[in-house]
């Protein structure tokens, strides 16, 4: 290959790449570029990007309308518990799968993919039914304890990745420099199992964030609603939207995502490449 | 041994917890708490629910009304899974046609006796028709709006058409006739038809030219025919867009919301819309635009056209009906039911509350809305059981296909009959 066939080769992976990039980037770009429109500008034949005439109207008007704070907060609540509490159960539970290839091992794996295909409906009446006897309806706790087992399938999954990854040589070389299983674990293991684990624990958080149907159903009052709950009150029947602060709404949903996810970003994508390759 | 003991306090005292967080509504201390599950979703329709549900409490210490925020999103899903559990508010807002099978399934109450004699007498036995089922009376019907054309006035005028009235609307044909002189075949529209959803728009608007496609049969179970009435509405509409070019191919997907902008921008110079929309477009429209609401289209029999209104009911489960119906009934008084009304920018059912001048007045076109309201029935089919089906795997790809042009009137009246039938088959053995 010569050098400009090199240079074109690599301007192609760069567009391709912009492509990508700008189809990933435009939702939330037109979604924060409408949350400033007035409502004028909403039904513009030809809309634009940059707002002509900005206002924060749409911001107030969400605020004046809905508990946003309230719903963020709960889902603040609700998403941080299911992810630290579905990342501390499937750790442990992982490294034993990944570690013990045992016909029990195989058939576990096996029945966490298998859990992935049941639609929500099938499961949410039986599931109402178990959290109404333990009192737990319309209870932030109640709906921890549904994102957790529901994350907890995927993100097993996820973390046996993550442990194959980690040679077992190095876990058998401190067992010969005298260190016992769980200083073992917590020394060795542990360290290189953190991209993972922040990975995994990112997919929880984001799950449940972004969560509505449970939501919807487990919690019965205003002062309990997450998020996603709240912002369906923004739509009317046959799907009329009070689009403006919707948009507003919408947008100031994304950003607490976004901020978790630019924080662990690094860790993340460590954790990513160390779990797509196996020793 | 001690781990296991550490453990096994953690899981109890996790278990306390997490009983200790439960929270639940209910009596207490003799004062019974309601729960009214709202659906309400406009700014001034919020504040208007809030306001009665502050009134009565206010007046009623020994009942009080806790108000939920419900959507329209999934109230379906959201309050099966309740009746199922139990855990259904007292007091719930839907649609009429979301009534039969909840009503059907035992979980609505039957409201015939709860209800006083004024708010029986005061709303139409057209309304209470589409919310009883089997001589039982599961909802109170409260808000209903007509589907109108809202129309570029400006453009109407210049274009010299006769500009319909309630006295003399349009028949269908001549409706054909008016969108192919308004639209000039250059990206202009006579008339966009926003039909993503195509089958309660054209099952009640073909109520005009006595097409009611569900027929029972004395053995009480319900059948379809579509016979030349059904034919009217959807020959139309299909024609104005494959053969006149009169209406845009391209809305027959979109909802209504999105055709506004094409409708601002004069693409279009009616847009068939729920008479609720005006608050979009009085919101969205550009300065200066000129807008009317003129009557739908009247056939064989005039200005006849189906609706379902939202509705009232009480839950089958709830210990406190009777009080439950004592709300309804203040929540629905005449004069609060208009304030209701304007907030959603609808009808009230009520004989009383339709009297309010608030309502015929010609600003927004109210009194356009408000004559109409005596020409509205129950939309078609909405009590045959089997009907949701019907709507969502054959009538609407099938209204899709034809509207669209890619099958003839027969190969319609072939599915919406044939396949309709089938399905109506199974819910009534």
């Amino acid at each position: 290959m010569t050098s400009r066939t090199k240079g074109a080769a690599r301007a192609g992976q760069y567009l391709a790449l912009l492509a990508y990039l700008v189809f990933l980037v435009f939702p939330f770009l037109w979604l924060l570029s409408t949350s400033f429109k007035p409502a004028t500008e909403l039904g513009s034949l030809h809309p634009t990007w940059i707002p002509e005439d900005p206002t924060l109207a749409n911001y107030r008007q969400a605020f004046d309308e809905q508990p946003l704070l309230r719903a963020a907060g709960n889902s603040l609540v609700a998403a941080l518990s299911a992810a630290v509490i579905a990342v501390v159960i499937a750790t442990p539970m992982a490294y034993v799968m990944a570690r013990h290839r045992t016909l029990l091992a195989r058939a576990a794996t096996g029945w966490v993919v298998v859990s992935q295909a049941f639609p929500f409906v099938l499961v949410i009446i039986p599931l109402f039914l178990v959290l109404k006897n333990l009192r737990l309806i319309n209870s932030l706790p109640g709906l921890i304890m549904v994102y957790v087992v529901w994350a907890l399938p995927f993100a097993l999954w996820m973390l046996v990745g993550y442990v194959r990854a980690v040679p077992v040589e190095l876990e058998e070389a401190a067992a010969v420099d005298g260190a016992g299983r769980l200083r073992t674990l917590v020394s060795v293991t542990a360290p290189l199992l953190a991209p993972g684990i922040g990975a995994t624990a990112l997919f929880a958080f984001i799950t449940a964030w972004n969560e509505f149907f449970f939501a919807l159903v487990l919690l019965k009052t205003p002062e309990k609603q997450t998020l996603p709950v709240v912002l369906t009150h923004f739509i009317g029947a046959e799907g009329v939207a009070d689009l403006g602060p919707l948009a507003a709404a919408a947008f100031l949903a994304t950003l607490p995502s976004l901020v978790v996810f630019a924080l662990i970003q690094k860790r993340i994508t460590g954790g990513m490449l160390a779990g797509a390759v196996k020793s | 041994m001690r781990r296991a003991r550490a453990l096994g306090a953690a899981a109890a005292a996790l278990v306390l917890l997490l009983a200790g967080c439960s929270g639940d509504g209910g009596d207490s201390g003799g004062r019974i708490t309601l729960r009214f599950q709202s659906l309400a979703w406009q700014q001034e329709s919020v504040e208007a629910n809030k306001q009665l549900v502050a009134e009565w409490n206010a007046r009623h210490p020994d009942v009080q009304v806790e108000y939920v925020q419900g959507s329209w999103t999934s109230v379906h899903d959201q309050l099966l899974t309740s009746f199922e559990g139990g855990e259904a508010p007292d007091v719930i807002h839907d649609a009429s046609d979301d009534l039969a099978d909840f009503a059907y399934g035992g979980y609505l109450a039957d409201l015939g006796k709860l209800l006083p004699r004024r708010l029986r007498d005061d709303i139409p036995r057209a309304s209470w028709d589409t919310t009883t089922f089997g001589g039982k009376v599961y909802g109170v019907p409260f808000l209903q709006e007509p589907r109108v054309l809202i129309a570029n006035a400006a453009r109407l005028k210049e274009s010299g058409v006769r500009i319909p009235t309630l006295d003399e609307p349009w028949s269908w044909q001549e409706f054909r006739s008016v969108t192919r002189r308004l639209g000039s075949g250059k990206g202009r529209f006579g008339v966009a038809w926003p039909l993503k959803e195509p089958v309660s728009a054209t099952l009640n608007l073909s109520l005009s030219a006595g097409g009611e496609l569900f027929h029972r049969r004395p053995d009480g179970k319900a059948e379809i025919r579509f016979e030349d009435a059904d034919a009217v509405v959807p020959r139309t509409v299909h024609d104005q867009v494959n053969v006149d070019g009169s209406a845009s191919g391209a809305t027959l997907g979109m909802g209504g919301s999105d055709t506004l902008p094409g409708f601002f921008g004069g693409k279009y110079a009616m847009v068939p819309l729920g008479f609720s929309y005006r608050q979009q477009i009085v919101q969205q429209a550009p300065k200066g635009f000129d807008w009317q609401v003129l009557p739908a289209p009247a056939g064989a029999d005039g200005l006849a056209q189906g609706v379902s209104p939202q509705t009232l009911s009480v839950a089958e489960d709830s210990p406190h009906k009777k009080e439950a119906a004592a709300f309804i009934d203040f929540f629905l008084r005449p004069a609060n039911m208009v304030r209701l009304a304007r907030g959603d920018w609808m009808l009230p059912t009520g004989k009383e509350a339709l009297k309010d001048p608030a309502l015929h007045t010609d600003k927004h076109d109210w009194a356009t809305g408000t004559a109409l309201a005596r020409h509205l029935r129950p939309a078609p089919a909405q009590s045959v059981r089997g009907y949701p089906e019907w709507s969502d795997k054959v009538a609407t790809p099938a209204l899709q296909e034809y509207y669209s042009g890619a099958i003839g009137l027969d190969e319609l009246r072939k599915r919406l009959v044939e396949d309709g039938n089938l399905v109506l088959r199974r819910y009534q053995r």
